[in-house]
């Protein structure tokens, strides 16, 4: 039974942004319960504000609701006033579309974006009166499963979930939503559900494995049964499927509050800590006049006034010059505005940029990651100095004042040496945008710290100590002083922690629960984070974060080696030694590095896995 | 259509706010309506200027969580249209919670609405124990006096008014414990305007579960001058 909406109205009374927890926006589905077959919660582990800006939620929104026999509805993480509000009320967490509580789904998926949201989840299941263990979940509880990019190391969050989904959702949903339909027709107990869901391609059953202790100490996962595959291996659409053109519109401002379309998929790059760099491989383009109708139609349906082409790296997609032409001749008298949100670092971008921001020119953001040409080949990233100082030549001669840098500290190999090359840049870029600009430019730079990450060629070096980087952070702040320049630099706590759960094994769980327990909540919000409660919880599950962050033998398996991203770990293995060497490693599009996507995802897809379709050579 | 710098006609747009749009600040609502307005494909106005945004000016600002009856909001155009197929038009693109009621052009040269505004008129539904009289006869203690001075934060600062002057009317109307329905009709426009939560809260009438319905706003013929 849904909750009257009248109970709600009078929670939202004693709350603060109440339009967080009102639902019925515009192009919210809203279908008939009793004409469903089966139900999925999308609940996203942050404030609606958040996760109502997070594509992929939108995109299995869409991809579900498309299904006569389907539907998807949201949730989101309340804020600590609305979590009170209905633990004293006894008013259970509910959905944005029906108000139905959600312990009355069939599924809950969560997306799993970032390591710091991962008590929310557990705040999500406590306001939802779901047990939070899967082992204590019974027949008539929901199945709880989770996807995202959290859910390529699963295991610090294994015992909390019956499933995750491996990669792209778009079509595994579904499939998901098919056996949960037949085994409510047919009464299956849950044991033969689940068991059920791990025969679908993509997902893993956290169940089906028991986990031994590697030499190292940490837990890796075994399949308990013969039959079950001991690595699960990623799914992929082979081609984009369509761009959802009826988003939800919010009635309060969030994040991202424009547009979206999504140009490509998949980077060819090779940055050697970005995670998302390989386990979105392989590459794929949309092609332009589906991208050009797809912003007619969104623009139309919504009346927003800006459009973002989404893409890990924008300049990268073949036509973006056209996509970004055809979208101002049909739009651009009406002041629709264009935001391409990752720029390589290159005069073309900037003549891009440019092109789609005639009047409102707020700053442009490029991302060097490091100071030294040394330490940007050990990550791989492709940009040189020169490409650097004549961006910004070209950025400020037309007409730009503010550029954004993002840096990284903490990467392998950096001495304080190649941390001074950073505040030098810095200065540089300052000292040219006074020439041609004069004394109203800034130059805004961001520090983050490197968290070595499941999946990469990295990941298997250590973080970096806190007195490092902190030194570090101090060298840059001591060296590139003055006016027009603008730091700012991650918090180490946030760092830690981020690490420390991205690397995690299944004992790892132990600590989160009981940070939760005692009191974590929000750890990605500053006003919210108590890095001390971690510490204290991981002391009373007897677990030295120490062994997480440290160097790992290249011969010891992983906690998520029970994932495959479809890259080979010889691959990486050799991306790491180049790395090391400080040989770099060219764009994939122009030369093979045999990843080993071709292989794993070319047996499962052998039409589509043709080299052109993916813009492999 | 392109975007149109010269005002040819200005619309007076009245509209309803129920769930879940009650939720909406007013910053908010005005994202909400160039939405619609862009949506709706209309011929709207733009301000001139580095950062160019629709011409628009609501009537008053609707606190978050009242609904109404009685919003309005001017719209610039910069082609003419026929007024009475606005209603139409604008209710086949509106989010769910708005209500488009009626459109009447106005001369582009008339005062900004919220020079216009006078009094508005509250339904108020409280819940509270007290017994009807009980909260008759604070009503009418809080009628009788000469000055309620009190103190709002406004842009960070507190400054001090009087609320007495902003109350014209106030009425208990019906009721059964523990739900109390009350009339207020209070003043409302940029000389200040009276809230009525405040209201209830000088007249030291406890409450939970405040709600309030805007049935009504009252419209002046010129500018007010502050006495």
């Amino acid at each position: 039974m849904p909750i009257d909406r009248e109970t709600i109205r009078r929670l939202l009374t004693r709350v603060q942004r109440p339009a967080r927890y009102a639902g019925g926006e515009l192009h919210a589905v809203t279908k008939d319960w009793e004409q469903i077959d089966a139900t999925l919660a999308l609940a996203y582990p942050d404030v609606y504000e958040i996760g109502m800006s997070n594509l992929g939620l939108q995109l299995l929104y869409d991809a579900v609701n498309q299904h006569r026999n389907y539907l998807a509805e949201r949730v989101y993480t309340p804020w600590d006033d609305m979590a009170s509000a209905m633990e004293d009320a006894g008013i259970p967490l509910y959905s944005l579309e029906t108000y139905h509580p959600i312990d009355a789904f069939d599924v809950i998926g969560f997306s799993l974006q970032h390591e710091l949201t991962y008590t929310n989840v557990l705040t999500m299941l406590h306001l939802s009166h779901i047990p939070l263990l899967a082992a204590d979940r019974h027949n008539g509880d929901p199945l709880i499963i989770a996807g995202g990019s959290g859910a390529y190391n699963p295991e610090p969050l294994a015992p909390f979930f019956d499933a995750f989904c491996v990669g792209e959702g778009e079509e595994a949903i579904v499939e998901l939503l098919d056996i949960v339909h037949r085994a409510k027709d047919q009464r299956w107990e849950r044991n033969r559900l689940v068991r059920a869901i791990a025969s679908i391609p993509g997902y893993y059953v956290p169940a089906l494995y028991e986990v031994d202790a590697a030499p190292n100490g940490m837990l890796i996962p075994q399949p308990i049964e013969e039959g079950t595959p001991s690595a699960v291996l990623k799914r992929i659409v082979p081609r984009l499927g369509p761009v959802p053109t009826k988003p939800v519109m919010p009635n309060m401002r969030v994040v991202h509050d424009r547009a979206m379309v999504e140009i490509q998929r998949g980077c060819s790059r090779g940055c050697r800590f970005c995670q998302a760099g390989m386990i979105y491989r392989p590459i794929r383009e949309r092609p332009v006049d589906e991208i050009v109708q797809a912003v007619d139609e969104l623009l139309g349906n919504t009346g927003y006034d800006e459009v973002s082409f989404v893409s890990l790296s924008s300049s990268d997609h073949s036509g973006i010059q056209a996509i970004v032409e055809k979208t101002l001749e049909h739009h651009g008298d009406d002041g629709v505005g264009i935001s391409l949100p990752s720029l390589r670092t290159d005069a073309f971008s900037v003549g891009l940029a440019e092109s789609v921001q005639q009047t409102r020119k707020s700053g442009l953001t490029f991302a060097p990651e490091a100071g030294s040409q040394r330490l940007r080949d050990v990550i791989n990233k492709g940009v040189t100095e020169q490409d650097l100082v004549e961006t910004a030549t070209a950025a400020f001669q037309r007409g730009w004042n503010r550029i954004k840098l993002y840096f990284m500290l903490g990467l392998p190999t950096e001495t304080d040496e190649d941390v001074l090359e950073i505040a030098r840049l810095v200065t540089d870029v300052r000292r040219l945008g006074r020439e041609i600009r004069g004394r109203r430019v800034q130059v805004s730079v961001t520090l983050s710290t490197f968290v070595p990450k499941p999946h990469t060629p990295l990941q298997w070096q250590p973080l970096a100590d806190q007195a490092t980087v902190q030194r570090r952070q101090r060298l840059i702040r001591e060296n590139a002083q003055g006016r027009g320049i603008k730091l700012s630099w991650s918090d180490w706590d946030a760092t830690w922690l981020e690490a420390l759960i991205s690397r995690g094994d299944r004992r790892l769980a132990n600590a989160i629960l009981r940070a939760w327990q005692m009191g974590a909540r929000f750890d990605a919000w500053q006003e919210h984070f108590r890095p001390e409660v971690w510490r204290e919880a991981l002391e009373a599950c007897n677990l030295d974060p120490t062994r997480y962050l440290g160097e790992w033998p290249l011969e010891q398996p992983l906690p998520w080696g029970v994932i495959s991203a479809g890259v080979s770990e010889a691959f990486l293995q050799r991306e790491r030694k180049r790395s090391l060497e400080g040989t770099t490693s060219a764009d994939c599009r122009e030369h093979c590095h045999a990843c080993g996507i071709l292989t794993t995802l070319g047996e499962r897809y052998p039409e589509s896995a043709q080299r052109a379709a993916w813009e492999c050579p | 259509m392109s975007m149109l710098t010269m005002a040819e006609q200005r619309v007076r747009v009245t509209f309803a706010v129920r769930w879940p749009l009650q939720y909406a600040s007013v910053l908010d609502m005005g994202r909400l309506w160039e939405r619609l307005l862009r949506r709706a494909g209309l011929p709207v106005a733009y301000t001139q200027g580095y950062n160019p945004h629709m011409r628009m000016q609501f009537a008053d600002a609707l606190p978050v969580g009242y609904t109404s009856d009685c919003e309005a909001i001017d719209i610039y155009l910069g082609e003419r249209v026929a007024p009475s197929e606005l209603p139409a038009l604008l209710q086949r693109y509106a989010p769910p919670g708005l209500r488009v009621s009626d459109a009447v052009e106005v001369d582009l040269k008339a005062k900004a609405p919220q020079a216009l505004m006078r009094e508005a008129i509250y339904r108020v539904s409280v819940h509270t124990e007290a017994t009807p009289a009980a909260i008759r006869e604070k009503l009418a203690a809080l009628l009788e006096r000469e000055s309620i001075p009190r103190e709002r934060k406004r842009r960070g600062r507190l400054r001090t008014y009087d609320l007495r002057e902003l109350i014209y009317e106030l009425a208990y109307l019906s009721g059964v414990p523990p739900r109390h329905h009350l009339h207020m009709r209070l003043r409302c426009g940029s000389h200040g305007s009276g809230r009525p939560a405040d209201v209830l809260d000088a007249a030291e009438q406890p409450i939970s579960d405040l709600r309030v319905h805007r049935i009504q706003l009252v419209w002046g013929q010129q500018e007010e001058h502050p006495s």
